[in-house]
């Protein structure tokens, strides 16, 4: 019992899962039918799950997928790259533009992701140099796209919000024939078990936070924090990429002013809930992807009570306070206080009984 | 007898998660004496200070301070708390602003919040500075003062808040020993001002140099408190190690038995030179072999390491391992060659705070691997296990985090981390700074066994008696310049004086 609140406290898994746990009791509560899946036929005849569960891991995966590359920059850099959701604007429209000039099949939609990852790491690189090599400091270095982002996505596509409409679109940002789990969510498992394969199978885990806690430490033991943090925001860009690309298929056009707006909050927020320090060092990627379903479960609960859509944002932020104020280490030496003045007693209360 | 106590704490118990950092001890300062505070690394000095000065909360125990010439019981809550009771304390590592003015550093954070007044602010601080021979001014930034100046400054802060105690925990660990001497003097000044001063150290000359009283402390208990004069050093050290006498002694009577330079050189560097070492400089070690870098604090020895380890950008030099023609560009080419190097800065270069001890010991073994083939978590705690048991790091487990250490034993992970890749030549860099005597000792045993092993071994150590004790050849450096090279019946604390020096013998 000891070890396992031991372990509890150490874990910084426990605060969000933790906090996903009350969310889903709370709705179980107010309505034992809140997580049930319904079978249904959708519009394409497809045979499809529904339900809010479906409808929350459906909704966060482009932010869990953002918050991926997000945690591994936090890590390495120390802090965050704030144009993830303007550069996943641009490379929307560098998928969307692909996709209108030829006719679209699955080459051309494999081509069309490739384009768009390419010229996403491309800009997420120019993030990463000003950060690595440079040495700004990341909010200011990326504050230079968040800005500008949106505009290049409008030159992109001519300032129109081009639609694009084939089966294989809906595919991507719904269902697949035959598959009754949406595709975003499949998506997301895929990324998450990549990206997992490349955190056992390489040393990308253990030298991002020997590079986020001592860059000294890290140079004199050859590894290179100019590599490691242009690495984060490669992977990030790829995750860019994957994010916008799943919203265009989603929504089936792109509007480079609306498109994942306001997400690198939440995607920021996300990293914050998992349990990462925002002034980077330990991470854990699993905590993030949490984080994002925390925040997309709570605006489902919202709007499933009635909460007015304007209203949403205030208390979401009242129920993020509380996540980050818990999971403060501050909070964390109370509660670990208190526990041991609650049952430091005890074995001497067994020794006690046993004798009596 | 009873007026002269300034400072008295009784029966002093603090126990931290599994570890009973003092049990039962007791401290008294006296007016205007300098009182050393021993003990080994883990001993419970920095607990009894923090308890002092109210960093942590006391779990028993009854602490008396002279207020108007009567000891009343004190509560102190937080440091703040007790600044304003009078008491002091300076820390190893300097906590001023280095971006402020040395009268803003003066009085920053202090009393009220009202409005500044610069003007008196400034003149204050120099009356101060003055007052107590501190040769800086008062509107210079502080971080364009040297690490002496800027810990005077802050011992000038703490006397100017008019403290009866003032604490020194290890003052004298980054300086050399001019600005020793001048720290000294300005403590002098000090104590016959009547202030009590604690001082922390690991430098036992510097004890018995200035200080009056002893206190010990071993394990967290109470040894003793001993008068200066009625304890040699020898005596002084097994008290704090607890160990039998002769095992010191008898390193210390030890001739250095490092191999020689003849035979094949493991490594040698013709012209090296990088950004921070200008002056190109020959080198050469050979297998076995334990020579040092001796010099003062910024004499150029670290960097002149740092050059062989390629720490900072390489800017000329040829180099050659084991007879053959190598590049060493970056640590990561020194590391394949077989090169290890512990960091002079323990905190800022060597340790990677949050993580294991597990972690940080496999880390530069693990980069030599590679980045895609990393360790299986059962072979990563295998070696961590084996290298533990080797070192005996007091740690209580491998998967607590580096920074819960004391600092001997992160110094242990450290080098277990170098050895653990095999190396054919270390570079140990100040392995015993700031480390208890106990591990000093051991660190020097270890040098000297891995020589006879084969492994050749550059040591730089401020004490000189341990660079006598464990190396064959010394090399003396001056202003970033090696002056000279002291072998066998040549190297006595006189020749390396003089060498540093630049005098005739």
């Amino acid at each position: 019992m000891g070890s396992l609140i031991k372990k509890l406290t150490r874990s910084q898994l426990t605060i969000p899962l933790f906090a996903l746990f009350l969310l889903v009791v709370y709705n179980l509560i107010r309505d034992p039918e809140f997580f049930s899946i319904a079978i249904a036929t959708n519009n394409d005849g497809n045979t499809v799950l529904t339900g809010n569960l479906i409808s929350i891991l459906n909704g966060a995966s482009a932010v869990a997928i953002l918050s991926i590359g997000m945690t591994l920059i936090t890590s390495s850099c120390k802090g965050q790259d704030i144009s993830v959701a303007a550069v996943a604007a641009i490379a929307g429209s560098v998928f969307v533009s692909v996709l209108r000039s030829n006719e679209i099949t699955i080459p051309v939609l494999l081509l069309a992701f490739l384009f768009s990852c390419v010229v996403s790491v491309l800009f997420s690189l120019f993030n990463g140099v000003l950060v690595a090599i440079f040495k700004i400091q990341p909010m200011i270095a990326t504050l230079i796209l968040f800005s500008a982002g949106r505009s290049i996505a409008y030159w992109i596509n001519g300032g129109a919000t081009p639609t694009v409409s084939s089966p294989l679109i809906t595919s991507i940002g719904g269902f697949i024939p035959g598959i009754p789990i949406p595709t975003p969510i499949i998506i997301m498992v895929v990324f998450l078990i990549l990206i997992t394969l490349v955190l056992r199978l390489t040393n990308l885990g253990l030298y991002t936070q020997v590079v986020g806690i001592n860059e000294g430490t890290a140079h004199l033991n050859g590894i290179s924090p100019v590599w490691i943090k242009l690495t984060a925001f490669i992977i990030s860009g790829v995750c860019v990429a994957t994010a916008g690309c799943i919203t265009v298929c989603r929504i089936g056009l792109i509007n480079h002013e609306t498109l994942l707006l306001d997400a690198e909050m939440d995607v920021i927020l996300s990293v914050a809930i998992g349990g990462n320090a925002l002034s980077g060092g330990k991470f854990n990627i699993y905590g993030s992807v949490i984080g994002a379903y925390i925040i997309q479960a709570l605006t489902v609960t919202l709007y499933a009570m009635k909460v007015p859509s304007a209203a949403v944002k205030a208390y979401k932020a009242i129920v993020i306070i509380v996540i980050v104020v818990f999971s403060s280490p501050v909070v964390k030496d109370f509660v670990i206080r208190m526990y041991k003045k609650l049952f430091k007693k005890q074995p001497e209360d067994e020794v006690q009984a046993k004798a009596a | 007898m009873q007026n002269d106590i300034i400072l008295s704490m009784r029966n002093i118990s603090k126990s931290f998660p599994g570890v009973r950092a003092l049990q039962n001890v007791g401290f008294t300062l006296r007016k205007g004496e300098i009182h050393a505070l021993m003990g080994e690394n883990g001993a419970g000095k920095s607990t009894l200070i923090k308890v002092l000065t109210g960093v942590y909360p006391k779990d028993s125990g009854q602490v008396f301070l002279n207020t108007d010439n009567s000891l009343k019981e004190i509560n102190v809550k937080s440091p703040y708390e007790a600044q304003n009771l009078g008491i002091s304390t300076v820390y190893q590592e300097i906590t001023l602003c280095p971006n402020l003015t040395v009268a803003e550093n003066m009085f920053i954070g202090r009393g009220s919040y009202q409005t500044v007044n610069w003007r008196i602010m400034k003149k204050k601080a120099a009356e101060i500075l003055e007052k107590l021979n501190i040769p800086v001014r008062a509107t210079q930034q502080l971080d364009t003062c040297s690490i002496a100046m800027q810990q005077m400054v802050a011992i000038a802060r703490a006397v100017d808040m008019d403290c009866k105690v003032l604490i020194l925990d290890e003052p004298t660990s980054s300086l050399d020993e001019q600005e020793v001497e001048k720290l000294f003097s300005l403590k002098r000044d000090l104590k016959s001002r009547g202030v009590g001063i604690i001082f922390i150290t690991h430098f036992l000359e510097q004890v018995y140099e200035i200080c009056d009283r002893i206190t010990v402390l071993r394990n967290g208990e109470l040894v003793g408190e001993y008068e200066i004069k009625d304890l040699p050093r020898v005596q002084l050290i097994s008290k704090m190690m607890g160990k039998d006498l002769e095992d010191v002694s008898a390193l210390q009577k030890r001739k250095p038995v490092g191999g020689e330079t003849e035979g094949t050189p493991v490594y040698e560097a013709a012209g090296l030179s990088s950004i921070e070492c200008s002056n190109a400089f020959d080198f050469k070690i050979g297998k076995g072999e334990v020579n040092g870098f001796t010099g003062l604090l910024g004499s150029g020895r670290s960097e002149s390491v740092r050059a062989i380890f390629a720490a900072d950008r390489i800017t000329g030099g040829k180099i050659r391992i084991n007879e053959k023609d190598v590049k060493i560009k970056k640590p990561k080419d020194a590391m394949k060659h077989g090169i290890g190097y512990l960091p002079e800065d323990r905190k800022r270069d060597g340790i990677v705070e949050d993580l294991s001890v597990r972690e940080n010991i496999i880390l530069a073994l693990q980069v030599m691997k590679g980045f895609f083939r990393p360790f299986s978590r059962a072979e990563a705690e295998a070696f961590a296990d084996e290298y533990i048991k080797l070192l005996g790091i007091k740690t209580p487990s491998m998967d607590t985090p580096i920074k819960s250490l004391s600092g001997g034993n992160q110094q242990k992970v450290i080098l277990a981390r170098w050895l653990l890749t095999n190396p054919q030549y270390l570079i140990l860099d100040e392995p015993t700074r700031g480390i208890d005597v106990g591990t000093k000792v051991e660190i020097q045993k270890l040098v000297l066994k891995l020589a006879e092993k084969g492994v050749s071994i550059t040591f730089i150590s401020s004490e000189i008696e341990e660079m006598l004790r464990t190396c064959s050849r010394l090399i003396v450096m001056r202003d970033r310049k090696i002056v000279g090279e002291l072998k066998g019946e040549e190297m006595t604390q006189d020749n390396i004086m003089h060498t540093i020096a630049g005098e005739a013998v």
